[in-house]
């Protein structure tokens, strides 16, 4: 007897380590199946995040042996003008287009979500210049809103306004006029809250219907809750996109003048110094400095989230 | 329910079925008059800046590019010649900057798919110590901001001696896309664990399950993840700008934005090549609108 019951846990203890092999061997294929991104990491992102810190503590300009120069780099851009009009350009964009794209992929969503004949088409169309690339749209763009004689201002003209904006030769219409470019692809946001709006339960406008809800009752109390999800996502997203404009900046302020210092947006600056003027440690501490500014405001709009984002799951656990 | 009006009451029907009947049906329509309205103007600001470029791209060198008022559509000038000399212009050759464009993105599909669903299978499938921690680090990675590695990369990649080819700009594609992988791990999640199991137990190794089980299922994902990444890899202006330094080399990006910016163009011939450039995207989008438009959204809806 006890003889059979020592055979028997000896057997389990055996079944246990062959199931520990088992689960080692998994381990070590997951970690083989990992490498390329474990390697990518090192390579690609830990090692040049640390020295790019590093960098940005030098004079490092390819042409002479890099010096170290602490903080130097740093005081230097709190004297540069060209640093704060760039963090201006930026934050005037952001400030101005965010507010504008939501009204406007929201707005477009609930229209392109109505069930009526020949919506694909329109959804079609909509949705098309959001695939294409920022230069192409800046090239388009820029002639379409030549100040004299570009299509733009001769339709407002045709509308009546006496004297529509200069745009681009503007110090103050440059940056609208990115926005308005930026509409002709707004479709990819309406997608977005398209997909959400149609993940609304209905029974909740059931609900809402039968507690005698109009439909600006229904917008404001139900659609536009479940909705704040994507609004904030999109938020997000939006702000994240807005630190990183580059290709349409780079095709309009290319040609120097008015148009350069209105639309220098904080990333052509950095890789004017850096890939232009060669000033890499320089360049390596505006980019930091562009990191540790974004990381601030996007850790502010998620603290406010906590405020008016909804998420179902969790008054479900609630 | 109107229809069972006994004919005695049909004096007071006409108030009646105004109120019921025609006033809602007037007001349906009108909300129907207004909707297709704003719609079709919203066509208008899409479409008609596209057909006016393609009128402009039509205009031979003699005629007036602007005119007073605008020709909105091509009806008078089809110098098509004008996409012969964009795509083949020796000072800008189009049609080189494509093929290179082109080349870096099939370098960039085989790097992606390749190691993206390798790590993605890894996170999907397998059970290994670290593996939560590790996809954190993923998702953190995805929000780093990309200008706090560039300039160490460039200057990595100008040690490597890589500068000036194509390679800084596909090499780093082998080593996955944090955003793709979560893509793919999330689809891979979805299907039965019994999968694997049932393989495991007929002899197949880890490799074998991912190659012949897992990978030929998520083809759908996949189709995803390249319809993304040729609009990136087609759109990139940073990446090539940093590393090109040659026209031979340039992509479709570099030469329309050298093209708009450094020479005083003939604004007819750029914008042929902002068709060019425009183009290639539109018919993906047409071609794949279903992939597109449920990639974005699911990538919304986890956000």
């Amino acid at each position: 007897m006890h003889a059979v019951k020592q055979s028997r846990l000896t057997g389990r203890m055996q079944l246990n380590r062959t199931l520990g092999t088992m689960e080692r061997r998994e381990e070590r294929i997951a970690y083989l199946f990992l490498l390329p991104w474990l390697i990518g990491l090192v390579v690609f992102i830990i090692g040049p995040v640390i020295a790019s810190l590093l960098i940005s503590l030098t004079d490092w300009n390819l042409l002479t042996p890099p010096n170290w120069v602490g903080l130097k780099n740093y005081e230097k851009m709190f004297a540069d003008r060209d640093f704060y009009n760039s963090l201006r350009v930026t934050f005037r964009f952001v400030i101005m287009s965010l507010p504008i794209y939501t009204v406007v992929s929201l707005t477009l969503a609930l229209l392109l979500n109505q069930r009526i004949r020949g919506m694909y088409f329109f959804r079609t169309v909509l949705f098309m210049p959001s695939v294409i690339a920022g230069t192409a749209v800046a090239v388009l763009w820029s002639i379409l809103l030549n100040p004299d004689v570009g299509v733009v201002n001769q339709v407002l003209g045709a509308f009546g306004v006496a004297n529509p904006p200069r745009w681009l030769a503007s110090r103050d219409w440059a940056i609208p006029a990115v926005i308005l470019m930026g509409l002709w692809g707004v479709g990819g946001g309406v997608i977005i809250y398209l997909a959400g709006l149609q993940n609304i339960p209905p029974h909740l406008y059931e609900a809402a219907t039968i507690d005698g809800a109009n439909s600006s009752q229904k917008l404001r109390f139900v659609t536009l809750p479940m909705l704040t999800p994507s609004i904030f996502f999109q938020l997000i997203t939006g702000l994240v996109g807005a630190f990183q404009v580059f290709d349409v900046a780079y095709v309009l302020a290319g040609r120097g003048g008015t148009r350069a210092s209105a639309l220098q947006f904080y990333l052509l600056n950095v890789y004017e110094e850096g890939f232009q003027n060669g000033r890499f440690g320089y360049a390596s501490a505006l980019s930091w400095a562009l990191v540790v500014i974004a990381t601030v405001v996007i850790l502010i709009t998620f603290r406010t989230s906590e405020r008016w984002v909804y998420y179902e799951s969790e008054e479900d656990k609630a | 329910m109107r229809g069972s009006l006994s004919p005695k009451q049909s004096h007071i029907s006409t108030a009646r079925r105004l109120r019921d009947d025609i006033i809602p049906r007037a007001r349906k329509l009108l909300r129907l008059l207004v909707l297709y309205t704003i719609l079709i103007a919203l066509c208008g600001f899409v479409l008609l800046p596209v057909s006016w470029m393609l009128t402009a791209a039509l205009k031979p060198d003699n005629v007036p590019f602007y005119s007073i008022p605008p020709h909105w559509f091509p009806t008078e000038h089809f110098e098509w010649r004008n996409f012969e000399t964009a795509l083949l212009d020796p000072v800008r050759p189009f049609l080189r900057f494509t093929l290179n464009t082109l080349i870096i993105f099939g370098g960039n599909v085989v790097g992606t798919i390749f190691s993206c669903t390798l790590v993605a299978y890894a996170f999907a499938r397998l059970r290994f110590r670290g593996s939560g921690f590790l996809f954190n680090v993923l998702i953190v990675t995805m929000l780093i901001p990309w200008q706090s590695q560039m300039i160490p990369q460039f200057l990595l990649f100008l040690e490597l001696g890589w500068y000036g080819t194509y390679l800084p700009l596909i090499v780093p594609s082998f080593a996955g896309n944090a955003f793709f992988i979560f893509l793919i791990r999330q689809y891979m999640r979805t299907f039965p664990r019994d999968l694997d199991e049932a393989a495991k137990i007929d002899g197949c190794s880890y490799f074998g399950i991912f190659r012949f089980i897992i990978l030929p299922l998520c083809r759908p994902v996949l189709a995803v993840v390249v319809v993304f990444m040729f609009l990136s890899s087609w759109g990139d202006l940073l990446g090539p700008l940093i590393y090109l330094n040659n026209t031979d080399q340039f992509t479709i990006a570099i030469g329309l934005a050298n093209f708009a910016t450094r020479y005083s163009p003939n604004t007819n011939l750029l914008m042929a090549a902002n068709l060019v450039m425009m183009i290639p995207p539109i018919l993906v989008f047409f071609f794949a609108q279903e992939q597109l438009i449920g990639g974005i959204a699911s990538v919304g809806l986890k956000g």
